[in-house]
């Protein structure tokens, strides 16, 4: 692997992390079942890109995706709450709503950012490569998230939403509103990915309709794999665990493709993925039994 | 205080197997009573327990704690009135957060939540006071999580929660039913200890005619979604379960025939 490929698979890795913690939050931590960052993913990257593209300063642009992330969320969160909808359900009639909701704010299938600055190309000086500087700069904005979260999820709040995933009934009565905390919890979820599917559009060259498909997947993956690396029960190693997670996933598959001897081209792409997540479901099960074995 | 009058509830209306599980119950505990509640399986014990925290909905009648209507309130808006202890030693404590997670959120029962941290150290050490007192040697664990703790200890704990901040009326849904003897024991120790210190408004479900008489100050047995029996003071002082199925017989004209009642 060159280092060009390198770099790039950290920075991807990195933006996906964002995604890897607002799906740890929905499926782990709310324990609800949320397929509606393939729509909150290109949802931001589409306020991103409009709103780049028609003049608005980049930070405030990002900003806006993740608000509009965490919109999508709510709706989400409000149709399983209030309307009584599965919650598989209500994310999958969400994630389709959001398809065309993302066309019509685009207008179009695709839209370039080329020339037009970014929060990339501000931040970090001219000299600098920009294969080396997105990277450095999504370290910082991963570490910070991550460490937000954690302290999030030591507050009465966090604890309440954490409660509310675990012990839904226990919960309620001790007075938490388990309704709130749900849409709560989505909100800071799908905002996470919104604000990955911005950064996402920022580093890619632009935002594509077709931006969103399998992100639920490559989110999910990212949990697994980090779970297998790093089994802990506490916020703070697990947040670092799904981080890692993301990251080494993405090598994985930068690998896989990569290597000319395995023949694996671009195309193979969800293929590879499939038999990760395989692999790291089933490492926990042999490490049982190489347990068990030694032990007898 | 706890007023309920006219408790109406129905499973399955209009369906073959509609169940009338509380047909016009009513109930009054003063405040600072420990009140035991006891029936045949289906007598409607767990279904007003369950309406009075706000689990189930009832079709008619009105719930009052300390003259204040809570017919109609969801479950954790009662809960600053409402302490509750479940059957099921898994139900009452989150077992993926630590031993002091799940006090502090038992401590803010009621309160509203807002981003102050949750556990804070000056209440770390209430916490392990509170959990010296179940001699489990459980206050050097406070970061560990619940779910590593046996049924019977988390049960204890439950019971440590629920008294953490004040309430209105303590719920113990057979909090004991699911454990060893010895830890029902143990734990029923327990309540009777927190509830007299705390001169809480108790009341207990339970399976047990042994335990419904020994523990607490009044005894109201329920048949049929209703009240038939109710004892307290000089009446039940000394009473014998045999002398409650005589009291039952002469009320309802029929016999007990629930031989987990009866062994209990």
């Amino acid at each position: 692997m060159s280092w060009f490929s390198f770099f790039g698979a950290l920075e991807i890795g990195l933006i996906f992390s964002l995604v890897a913690l607002g799906v740890f939050i929905s499926f782990r931590l709310l324990r609800f079942p949320d397929l509606t960052v393939d729509g909150s993913f290109p949802l931001g990257g589409a306020i991103g890109a409009v709103c780049i593209a028609g003049g608005m300063d980049p930070f405030l642009a990002t900003l806006l995706a993740m608000l509009a992330g965490a919109l999508a969320g709510v709706v989400t969160a409000l149709l399983n709450v209030y309307l009584k909808i599965m919650d598989l359900l209500a994310s999958i009639l969400m994630m389709i709503a959001l398809y065309s909701v993302n066309l019509r704010i685009m207008g179009r299938p695709n839209i370039p950012l080329i020339m037009e600055p970014t929060v990339f190309s501000v931040l970090q000086p001219d000299w600098f490569a920009d294969y080396i500087g997105r990277p450095l700069i999504m370290i910082a904005v991963v570490i910070l998230a991550k460490l937000a979260l954690d302290a999030y999820f030591a507050t009465r709040q966090g604890l309440a939403i954490r409660a509310t995933g675990s012990n839904p009934r226990m919960a309620r009565a001790q007075g938490v509103n388990t309704g709130a905390m749900i849409i709560l919890g989505m909100a800071i979820s799908n905002g996470l990915v919104g604000l990955a599917g911005a950064l996402f559009a920022q580093t890619q060259g632009g935002a594509d309709i077709s931006m969103g498909i399998g992100t639920i997947v490559i989110g999910l993956a990212a949990v697994i794999v980090g779970e297998s690396i790093l089994p802990s029960r506490k916020i703070f190693m697990l947040t670092l665990a799904v981080i890692l997670g993301a990251v080494v996933y993405r090598f994985f598959i930068a690998l896989a493709l990569n290597s000319d001897f395995i023949g694996l081209e671009a195309q193979d792409l969800n293929l590879v993925t499939a038999v990760l997540v395989t692999i790291a479901l089933v490492i926990p099960l042999f490490k049982q039994r190489l347990a068990r074995r030694r032990s007898i | 205080m706890l007023k309920a009058s006219d408790l109406k509830i129905t499973f399955n209306p209009g369906t073959p197997i509609e169940t009338r599980a509380l047909q016009g119950l009513s109930l009054e505990i003063p405040t600072g009573q420990f009140v035991t509640v006891i029936g045949t399986n289906g007598a409607g014990k767990s279904t007003f327990l369950n309406a009075v925290s706000g689990d189930l909905p009832v079709d008619s009648g009105q719930i009052l704690i300390d003259d204040c209507d809570v017919t109609r309130l969801p479950v954790w808006t009662r809960a600053a009135r409402v302490a509750r202890v479940f059957q099921d030693p898994m139900a009452g404590t989150c077992e993926d957060l630590t031993i002091e997670e799940n006090m502090a959120l038992a401590q803010r029962r009621g309160a509203s939540r807002g981003l102050g941290w949750a556990v804070k150290s000056n209440q770390r050490s209430i916490y392990r006071e509170q959990l010296a007192r179940l001699g489990l040697g459980l206050e050097n664990r406070l970061s560990d999580r619940i779910g590593l703790l046996s049924g019977g200890q988390r049960q204890a704990v439950s019971l440590l929660m629920a008294a953490l901040q004040p309430s209105r009326i303590l719920l113990l849904d057979e909090h004991t039913a699911a454990l060893d003897p010895r830890t029902a024991d143990f734990v029923l120790e327990l309540t009777e200890r927190i509830v007299a210190e705390k001169q809480l408004t108790t009341m207990m479900v339970t399976h047990s005619m042994r335990q419904a008489l020994d523990v607490g100050d009044r005894t109201v047995m329920l048949h049929q979604g209703q009240v038939v029996l109710d004892v307290s003071g000089e009446q039940r002082k000394g009473m014998q379960i045999t002398d409650l199925l005589h009291m039952f017989e002469k009320v309802r004209g029929e016999k007990i025939s629930d031989d987990a009642l009866l062994l209990g």
